[in-house]
């Protein structure tokens, strides 16, 4: 199913212009057990929810940004930059 | 007489007891061919539980293609046994499927592709799969409708051709193990769903489910797109994405293909049916989503590059589309087997795009992993376990990044 995108740069646009760049899941420490990698590469919570999730608006601007996605009807919550808390959350 | 207006189902309606031995949750092909297998292998104290209507999961939305050219030295043989199982099926449960063997050719448009069939060929080859090369003039007689795109982009040169390769009915299959199952002693039990799996001591116990709670020795996770979140329920994590697989179909016109072609350059394979249907299929959509409504984009992708290999399809109407839900593993292999920290809870999940043909074998092998404790060797290198142990089975290149069914 199609859906809107919002880049937080150049504005909504449809999704094939996008290229989802997977989960967001946080990179273990250099030191972790071997387990915590093969986790970081493989596993993912893969819920049928909302999940945060990596997009590069490929045919646009180039930038990547995070998304957090409803994935049982593909309504986009909100878009952010990387190291910035959702809207939602800022001040 | 009377036998002619009774209705004649094909399982029973029955109560759910307070426990059973063995609970498969997920009613599609593979929840049912296991429940079949156990059965035979004298285990009938089973309920199968599905959220909805059985078969009505990716087993109602496969293109139903059967084959055992794979590339792995684990795979080629476990594809193998389930065309094998395949082939003797109908006669099995004693139920018609339409298995039409019509043979697959998997094209190649350039060098590098060819270079990657003839490897995948060796591999059959050596390992007993009947696939052979064919060059552009025996692939001209065995499809005269498909243009070779000579002169053009991305030219047909070659095809790796896999004759046992079939198509086949598939709610027929989901029905003749429903049948086989319920007629073994298995309660199959629709519109059940599992909401929670009870665990102790490093074992599963039981399930409550939308009917009640039940007992169980074991627990099997057959819900291939729905796998991660009733793993979860069991405090099991997967290596899974689960992401839509689009399909579409054409009115129905005279014969003119009587074989599957797939093509990974152009992300797409096609096969007439015995009705005259065109079906067409591709590669999985490329985000994750748990959403079944098909889209335009897609469809419009695998029309066009549909044309490129039948310019003679370009005023054919498309009938319908759909889409189902695939568990895509990182290796495109599926995951089968117990799991290591939690007793009796079983797992037949990351069937992907390319699991209705897995059905047969899965369902044998796992029963008899649940029968007997053991898990047997044609299925040892599927376990969960691999992702940890660097021992990915790499199925990709099977099919270098599309039509992997
Ligand atoms: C468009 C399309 C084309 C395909 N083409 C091919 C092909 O050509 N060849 C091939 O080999 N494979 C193909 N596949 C893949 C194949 O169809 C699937 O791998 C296979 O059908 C999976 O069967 P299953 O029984 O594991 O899952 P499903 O048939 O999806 O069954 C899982 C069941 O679990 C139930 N469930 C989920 N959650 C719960 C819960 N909490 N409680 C109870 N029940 C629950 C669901 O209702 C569902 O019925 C295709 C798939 C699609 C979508
Ligand atoms: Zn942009």
């Amino acid at each position: 199913m199609s859906f809107l995108l919002k880049c937080p740069n150049c504005g909504e646009r449809s999704v094939d212009e996008f290229r989802f760049g997977g989960e967001v899941v946080s990179r273990p420490a250099p030191g972790a057990a071997e387990s915590d990698w093969s986790s970081y590469f493989y596993f993912r919570p893969n819920a049928a929810g909302v999940q945060q999730e990596w997009w590069n608006h490929r045919y646009g601007c180039g930038r990547w940004f995070y998304a957090l996605r409803d994935t049982t009807a593909n309504a986009v919550q909100t878009t952010f930059w990387p190291g910035q808390p959702p809207p939602s959350e800022q001040p | 007489m009377f036998q002619l207006f009774r209705k004649n189902r094909m399982w029973r309606a029955r109560p759910l007891k307070s426990r059973y031995r063995v609970v498969i949750i997920g009613g599609g092909v593979h929840g049912l061919s296991t429940a079949y297998y156990l059965t035979k292998l004298g285990v009938k104290d089973i309920a199968v539980f599905d959220k909805g209507y059985l078969g009505g999961g990716a087993s109602a939305r496969t293109t139903a293609i059967i084959r055992s050219n794979y590339l792995t030295p684990e795979g080629i043989p476990f594809f193998d046994q389930s065309v094998k199982l395949y082939e003797g099926l109908a006669k099995e449960l004693n139920f018609n499927l339409l298995f039409n063997q019509m043979g697959r050719l998997d094209l190649g448009h350039t060098d590098a592709a060819v270079y990657a069939l003839r490897m995948r060929t060796e591999f059959n080859r050596i390992l007993g799969v009947d696939s052979r090369m064919i060059g552009p003039a025996e692939i001209k007689r065995l499809v005269p409708s498909m243009t070779l795109r000579e002169g053009l982009p991305y030219p047909i040169i070659g095809a790796l051709y896999h004759p046992p390769c079939g198509v086949i009915r598939h709610d027929a299959v989901v029905w003749g193990f429903g049948r086989g199952a319920d007629r073994g002693g298995a309660e199959l039990h629709p519109f059940t769903a599992v909401t929670a799996i009870d665990r102790a001591n490093g074992r599963v116990t039981g399930v409550e489910t939308g009917r009640g709670r039940v007992e169980a020795e074991i627990v099997l996770n057959a819900t291939a797109g729905w796998s991660s979140d009733v793993a979860r329920l069991a405090g099991v994590d997967l290596p899974l994405t689960t992401h839509p697989l689009q399909a579409m179909v054409t009115e129905p016109l005279k014969p003119f293909l009587d074989k599957t072609i797939s093509s990974a350059n152009l992300h797409a394979y096609v096969y007439q049916t015995d009705r005259g249907e065109v079906v067409i299929g591709g590669g999985v959509d490329p985000y994750p989503s748990y959403s079944m409504r098909s889209a335009l984009l897609p469809m419009e992708q695998l029309a066009g590059h549909t044309l490129e290999m039948f310019p003679c399809l370009s005023n054919v109407k498309v009938l319908r589309q759909w889409a189902g839900l695939c568990d895509m593993t990182p290796d495109y292999a599926p995951i089968m087997g117990a799991v290591d920290g939690l007793d009796g809870f079983i797992l037949s999940c990351g069937w992907g795009s390319w699991g209705f043909k897995a059905a047969p074998a899965a369902g044998r092998n796992i029963a008899a992993l649940i029968a007997t404790g053991n898990t047997p060797d044609i299925i040892k290198p599927f376990a969960l376990s691999r992702f940890h142990q660097g021992r990915l089975v790499n199925e990709r290149a099977a099919a270098p990044a599309a039509a992997i069914h």
